[in-house]
Order: structure tokens, then sequence, then C-alpha cells
């Protein structure tokens, strides 16, 4: 994919910085005009259209397919099940040593296995000449089971439930002092036990995939977030070498995590095309999305606090049970934000996983911080209604100076500032702390606070940087842009460390042939690049003062790097300097090329390293208001602020939509969203956008969203990304401010009405 | 299969389909034209959403059959000022269900021109939350719902 601004579009002048503007997102236009063409999307001759039979029990084996109704409709090429089907390759073992690992979905190798390890799991593809032809074809294939016992209940096994391992950037668990013994003592303390429903992503764009072989040379059309790990995962599975797979994923329809993985439909298509030798397209049903990737656990999480008269925590505890599923899936850091957010003497923190016979869990937006805040953030609320002290006066009380657990520093925490100043815009002095005393009319008004936290990573990312003789520029690197800005901010990034107009520069990203570039997952990738366009910017520079040193008039002769500044479309020491064109034209140069690679052990090593002094994250404070119908009890977000410490801004525009995003989906984790499992049979009962409820139009209110905009000096251009912290503490802001209305504590997520009456 | 004729962005097309053939499917897979996207093949979310004679539907819950004869538009043949508004608004973020917003935008706004009431319709004219009511066929699971709401505002006021 390679996208510019168009050069008629009037810009502002050179000499000004593109980095925290609010600029419109390059690919608006695409996106408006219906010219953005999403993976399922592709013509291609001869196209065939593959569809999924899914397996109708949680756990057994398939004794036989009957598939001869559905070979025998018109239009059907094939039908394809693990009788018939040359197998792919297994996934590979998960290693850290090669990451990309890390990205099969699931266990589960399809089409060549008569198990079956959930209810859902695709069984048999059937390709045909239309999509409407596989669709009804798929309806007439007939596999019979031998079932076997399947456990699909969280709650009614989480006494199976083991210690979850922590991981390189995740501990599972904590003790600091005698925490039970602590909250024995203290004379304010709440013990609560919260549940959270599991979650589907619910990206507007159900996956797809468009797979065409030539020879052994695939190219496949893909939504993912993964481009990179995608590519060396088909490769591994279907035995050609990496560089003869090309993933190209210039737009997806949205991920939140979901398109993080490789899942079933994407090695379908891909083992179907092979089969048959057509190119092939799968575009999952809403339903098949449900019943092949994977969606956020449910979780059970117990939060214990105790404090002092005087406010302050002698005794955290965090507890929690989550589920993975019997091909894979892992446990999540729901107790992070607890690990980090306040200071106490005695903290005891557990997250253990039981594995039951459902499809995978997957990451979903923050993944763990999402639930593990509802949980925290719902009893600090209690234990502020325990104390009789104000929720906000609660948490700033509390407010760490070092790590509470492991006593590192704190980078750039700005939590005060963001309560003060959040306190100060929403009106919070106005708040009647008793509950159901304020009203509107005949509803019931209730204010909300939570906070909101995120850790902040990023990865190594490789950038090219090709700089043309008429002073252009094109910045290659492999993101990708589901909406999160990614294309926009790459350019204003690329355009002000190189001196040149926003117009001038041309990214290219989306696609496996780039620069190798993390996924988009951690809120990680604008860091990232930004390191890359940072060091390959400089090394352009380096590059371009070597050609100056063989042009004798050139009055930047001579001159050392930190001399020279990018600007004006070219490279100035003070006021004399020449344009990149006259550079390149003294040379005698078309172009420049110039690659930023990054390490991943060297990352590794330092991102470890720093990891052991500093704790970083995005943080924030949320503001909900709440209205509550007294007879029906319906709740109703009327107003809504974020106060955020991202670090630097770089897109004013694209964030606060970012931010917004988080929350909206805040919202519908609250009140709404909920995966409804079959206890019978483990099988979805909700899986459509009818019956799982996503905030719509009418749900959502104005929301402000206010960054602190400072920048974290720990991070490339003082950034922290932005894509997930907003989430965090949402459901928690809406719930507190439910508790505020009604004077009912929620403990189940969602706040449904019945719950309230 | 049974021979329709449709005016499609303002050209005629003759088209062969069988008779359960979705507007949307024949839109998309039969004519290449993919701007009306696929988010549910159900009606529940609004990403197919096309004009047929100025008129908002959902195209995955009409059969191609059923509009023989009709003037369908997709966001292909749109040209209309709530298009840039959703851009300078940030109305969109994956884009995904950007072509069903803005044909449905355009759709409400003559609905509510030609006096069709809502389940909010008041004294207040098209403020945010008629558009809210009127617009929640439309998912939108980024959350631009504030920036969408914003560029209708901007265009119809």
């Amino acid at each position: 994919m390679s996208i510019k601004y168009a050069e008629t579009e009037p810009r502002t002048g050179t000499t000004e910085k593109y980095v925290g503007q609010a600029i419109d997102r390059v690919d608006g236009p695409a996106k408006t005009t219906g010219e953005a063409r999403y993976a399922a999307e592709y013509p291609y001759p001869g196209l065939a259209y593959a569809a999924l039979v899914h397996a109708t029990i949680p756990h057994g084996r398939i004794t036989g397919i009957d598939t001869a109704e559905a070979l025998a409709v018109r239009g059907v090429i094939d039908v394809l099940t693990h009788q018939n089907t040359r197998p792919m390759k297994p996934a590979p073992k998960v290693s850290f040593l090669d990451l990309s690992t890390l990205v099969a979905g699931t266990s589960v190798n399809y089409l060549a296995t008569d198990e079956v390890l959930w209810n859902g799991q695709p069984v048999a593809v059937v390709v045909a000449e239309t999509p409407e032809t596989a669709r009804y074809a798929a309806s007439l294939v007939r596999p019979s089971y031998e079932e076997l016992p399947a456990a699909v209940d969280l709650a009614a096994e989480q006494g199976n439930a083991v210690p979850q391992k922590g991981n390189l950037i995740s501990e599972a668990e904590a003790t600091k002092g005698d925490a039970p013994a602590a909250l024995a003592a203290a004379p304010y303390k709440v013990d609560l036990t919260f549940t959270t429903p599991p979650h589907n992503h619910n990206a507007i764009e159900p996956h797809a995939t468009t797979a065409v072989w030539d020879g052994d040379r695939l190219t496949v059309h893909e939504a993912t977030q993964n481009i990179t790990w995608t590519r060396k995962h088909l490769a591994q599975r279907f035995e050609v070498p990496e560089r003869n797979v090309r993933v190209l994923s210039p737009y997806v329809g949205g991920g939140f995590g979901g398109k993080g993985s490789v899942w079933a439909g994407t090695l379908l298509a891909v083992l179907a095309a092979r089969a048959t030798g057509r190119p092939v397209r799968l575009a999952l049903t809403r339903e098949g999305v449900y019943h092949t990737v994977g969606g956020r656990t449910g979780s059970i999480q117990r939060v214990a606090l105790g404090a002092g008269a005087d406010g302050k925590l002698t005794a955290v505890l965090h507890t929690t049970v989550s589920r993975t599923g019997r091909s894979g899936g892992n446990g999540e850091p729901i107790t992070a934000g607890t690990r980090h957010l306040y200071a106490a003497p005695n903290i005891h923190l557990r997250q253990s996983t039981v594995r039951l016979d459902l499809l995978a869990n997957t990451f979903m937006r923050a993944p763990g911080e999402s639930i593990g805040t509802f949980a925290l953030e719902s009893a600090v609320d209690e234990l502020a209604w325990e104390l009789g002290l104000d929720p906000v006066e609660l948490r700033l009380l509390n407010e760490p100076d070092r790590d509470p657990v492991g006593g590192q520093r704190l980078a750039h925490r700005r939590l005060r500032e963001a309560y003060a100043l959040g306190a100060e815009r929403f009106g919070w002095r106005e708040r009647d702390p008793r509950a159901g005393a304020m009203r509107d009319g005949r509803w019931l008004v209730g204010m909300g606070v939570a906070t909101a936290y995120h850790p902040s990573l990023r990865m190594p990312a490789n950038v090219t940087i090709r700089l043309n003789a008429d002073g252009t520029a094109v910045v290659r690197c492999g993101l990708q842009e589901m909406g999160m800005g990614t294309a926009t901010v790459l350019g204003q990034m690329a355009a002000d460390e190189l001196g040149v107009p926003l117009a001038s520069v041309r990214v290219e990203y989306g696609d496996s042939d780039l620069p190798v570039a993390p996924g988009a997952g951690g809120s990680t990738q604008t860091a990232s690049a930004a390191a890359g366009v940072q060091d390959a910017a400089a090394k352009l520079k380096r590059t371009l003062l070597g050609l100056v040193r063989r042009s004798p008039g050139s009055p930047l002769r001579g001159r050392k790097p930190d001399e020279v500044e990018a600007r004006d479309g070219g490279l100035y020491a003070g006021a004399a300097g020449q344009t990149y064109a006259e550079i390149l034209a003294a040379a005698g140069r078309d172009h420049v090329e110039v690659e930023s690679k990054a390490g991943m052990l060297g990352f590794m090593a330092r991102t470890l390293r720093e990891r052991r002094r500093w704790v970083r994250a995005a943080t924030g404070a949320q503001f909900c208001e709440v209205r509550v119908d007294p007879d029906t009890m319906e709740v109703r977000v009327s107003r809504w602020l974020g106060v955020f410490d991202v670090g630097t801004v770089i897109n004013a525009r694209t964030a606060a939509s970012q931010l917004r995003g988080g929350i909206v989906m805040g919202i519908g984790m609250a009140l709404s969203e909920q995966t409804l499992i079959d206890h019978r049979n483990g099988r979805i009962m909700n899986a459509s956008l009818a019956e799982y409820h996503v905030p719509v139009h009418a749900d959502i209110p104005r929301i402000d969203v206010h960054c602190l905009n400072e920048p974290d000096s720990g991070m490339p251009l003082g950034l922290r990304g932005v894509g997930e912290v907003s989430i965090t503490g949402a459901a928690a802001a809406v719930a507190n401010a439910v508790r505020h209305a009604t004077g009912k504590r929620v403990l189940d997520l969602p706040i449904t009405l019945d719950k309230l009456l | 299969m049974t021979e329709i004729r449709m005016k499609v962005n303002g050209s005629v097309e003759s088209l062969d389909v069988e008779p359960w053939v979705s507007l949307l499917d024949a839109l998309r897979e039969r004519l290449g034209l993919t701007g009306p996207k696929k988010g549910c093949d159900q009606g529940a979310c609004g990403a197919c959403t096309v004009l047929a004679d100025g008129v908002r539907i959902n195209a995955c819950l009409a059969l191609a059959v059923q509009y023989d004869g009709r003037e369908i538009t997709t966001i292909e043949g749109v040209t209309h000022p709530l298009q840039e508004a959703f851009v300078r608004n940030d109305g969109l973020q994956c884009g995904y269900c950007t072509p069903g917003q803005l044909c449905s935008a355009i759709g409400m706004l003559a609905e509510y021109e030609a006096g069709m009431p809502s389940a909010v319709t008041g004294s207040h004219g098209l403020d945010d939350a008629e558009i809210r009511e009127r617009m929640s066929g439309n998912l939108c699971r980024c959350g631009a719902y504030n920036g969408i709401v914003d560029a209708i505002k901007e265009v119809s006021g």
C-alpha cells in the first residue's frame, strides 16, 4: 500500500512541525469514496469461493463425513475434509526465540485430524463457483461424531484452575508482606468477587482471505494485524520459502486483537487454493468469526482491600481465574493494573487459568487490564463508600511514589494531574456524594471515576527512506493500518525528521515485502515506527553529508551530523545549506536510500534491562455520568471525560479518535456486551451482531478526551501508545456511576437492568 | 437464472442472477462494486447500506431480483459534501462501516427533510439525539460515532 497527501492540498510551511497537529487521516479520501479495497475485495480470474462446515459438538472425534449431497450441487468444485486433503504441516511449537511462533491462533492442524476440540471447529471446507453455492453446499455436509466429555463452564471449573506462568513482559503473581493478615486486621475493608463474561471483538469486517498460488509462490490478501508473522507462519505450514509468500493487508476493517493471530479461515483458504488449483476467497460469516476466531476470556476475580481510617491502603489482594482452550490460548495480565496502581505495604496477586473445551481465547483490546481494572477500580470505589471518602481523594491518597511491588521508579506518571484536571473539567465538585441524591427530572443521575492503566512498550521496527532527486521521499515500513492512524502518523513523523512538506512524503505499509515491523498489538506500533524513522532519518543525514564531501562548493562540506538540521526540504547548518534536490543533483544521484534495522535480541535485552529500573505506562482518569430510569433501571451514559497521560500526542485528531474508540468499547463492556455460551454443549448462543450488543450511535454521548501531552523522555518522540489505555477503567467508571445513582454495586458484567431491579 | 436490469450509479447494468442472490452479493461479486460492505449479512450492522431510488436499504436483506428496474446508488456513485465532512471530523477509523454510514446518512437526511419522524423527534430539530437515533442501524466498532454525528451536523446545518 502506498499513500500520500494530494500535492494540491494547502499545507502549512515546512518549518512548522507536523507532529502534534490534528491532521486529517491520509486514507480518509479512499475510505469515504469506496476506493479502499479490503481482503475479500480483490478480483482474480477463475476465483472460487470457500465456505466452512463447523463442528456441532464441543469435544470428540469425527467418525464420518457424508459429502455426497454437497458434491452433487451444481457449481461445487470440491469438499475438503480430513479424509481427502493433503495436510499442512502442524503449527510450530511456541518459542520465545522465534516470536512468530506465537501467531498460531490454535494448535489444531485443520483437515488433518479427526479430533474436535470445540463446538464450531471447522471440519470441512466447500469450494464452489459462487459464494451462494458454497454456503448452501456447506449446509449439506453431514459429519457424524463420537462425543467425549467436555467442560465448558468457567464458574463450574474454577476449582481446577492452575497458577498462570509469567512471561518476559508480564508477571502472573506477587506477594509483598502478609496481605491476608493485614486485611483481617484492617478497620475498613471490602472483599468482593467480580465476574466478567467472554467478549468478542466484532470488527465490522469479518475475517477474510483471498489466496492465490502461482507454482510454489503464494499471494494472500488478508485481514490481519500481523503481516510479518502471518507470512512466516504460512511459509512454515505450507512448506515454501518465506520469500515466496506475500501477505497484503493495506486496509483492515478493524481488528482489536482478533486479527492478531492466524486463525482457521486463513489457513483453510490457502489450503483450499492449493487443493483446487484455483484462487480462493474465504470470507467468514459473522457466525463463522465467533466459531473460529478466539475472543476475550471470561473471568472470576476476587478483589479485597483493607484500609485504615485515614484511607491509606494496608492490604491489596487480587486473585483471578480465567480460561484458555484445549486448542490453545493464554492467560492474561488481569492483575497488571493492581500491581502498579496503589501503594500498600501488603499485596497479594495471583492469576490462574483453567483449560476448557472451548475455542482458544485470544487478545482483545487491553487483554487482562480491561477486565482487571473493572474489578480493581470498582473495589476501590466501594472502599471509598465504606470510608466515606471521595473516590478521587482515596485514589490520590494511595498514589505511590515507586512501584508498589517491585520498587522501580515510575516513569513520568501524571495521574495526579489527570485527576485534578479531570475533576475540574467534569464538574466533579458539583457531585452530591450521597447515593441516589442527584436527579435530572425523573432520571437518577450518577457520577463515577476510575483509573486507566496500560503498559507502554515498543518493538523493533525496520524502516527505509528513499529520497528522490526532486526532494520527495518514500518511507517504507511493514506496519498495519486498521484505522488507528498509522499511515498518517508515519507520514507526519517522517516529514518532520526530514524537514519536508507532508505532501512530499509517500508512505508504504501493509505489505510483507516491506521492511519488517511489529504487528499491531500492545499499543506498540507508533512508538516502534518513531524510533525507526528517527534512526533512518539520521542515517540519511550521514549519507548525504558523505555525498557533499565530493561537492567542492557545498556549504555543508565538512559539517558533522549534529551541526546540521533537516528543514525546509534540505540540510542546513545555520543559514547555510542546500536542498535535498541540490545535494542529489550535485552528486549526480537520482535517489538515495537508507535502511534502519533493529535487531531483536539486542532490543529484548535492552527492554528487560529497562524494566528492572522503570515502570512505564499510559494512564488516565475516566469520568462518567449516567442517567438511570427509576422504573426500568435502564442505564444511559450521558457524559464522559477521559484525561490521559500518553506522552507526546503525534496526531491530536486520530489519537483522540482512538481514545474515544476504547471508551466506546468500554461502555459496551459495561452495559451490553457478552458472549453467551450454552453450558450443555459449548456452543455460542449469540454469534451475531443482532444478539451480541455492541454500542450503537444512540448509546454514545459526546465523549471528551484530553491528553496531558507532555513527552515521556524515555520513549521515541516522547510518545506512548494510545490504542488500549482508554478501554481500561471504562467499565468501572460506568459501574461506579451506577452505584452512585442507584446505591447498587453490580459485580457481574454487563450491567443489564435486571441486575438493578 | 433471471435477467434483471438495474441502473447502478448512473449506468444501466444487465445481470443474470439466481433468484437467491442478494443485492449486496450482486453488487460486490457480479458488478465488482465493493464499496457496500458485508459485516453481518443479516441486517444487523448497516455496512451494506445503499440507496435504492434515494431510499436507504440494507443490501444484504434485499434480493437482487427485487430491484429489477430500480436505481441503485452505492458509495462509488456518491458525490456529497458529507464525504469530506467525515474526513474533517474523523468520522471513521478502519473505514469498513464508512460507505454504509455515508449512504445511510444521505438517506436519513432525505427522510428527515421529508418529515419522517423518529422515536425521539421533538421540537429540537436535527440535534445530536435525533441524528444518533436515526443512525443507530449503522454500527461502528472503532467507535467513531462522535465524529460521524459532527460530520452530519456540519453538512445539515
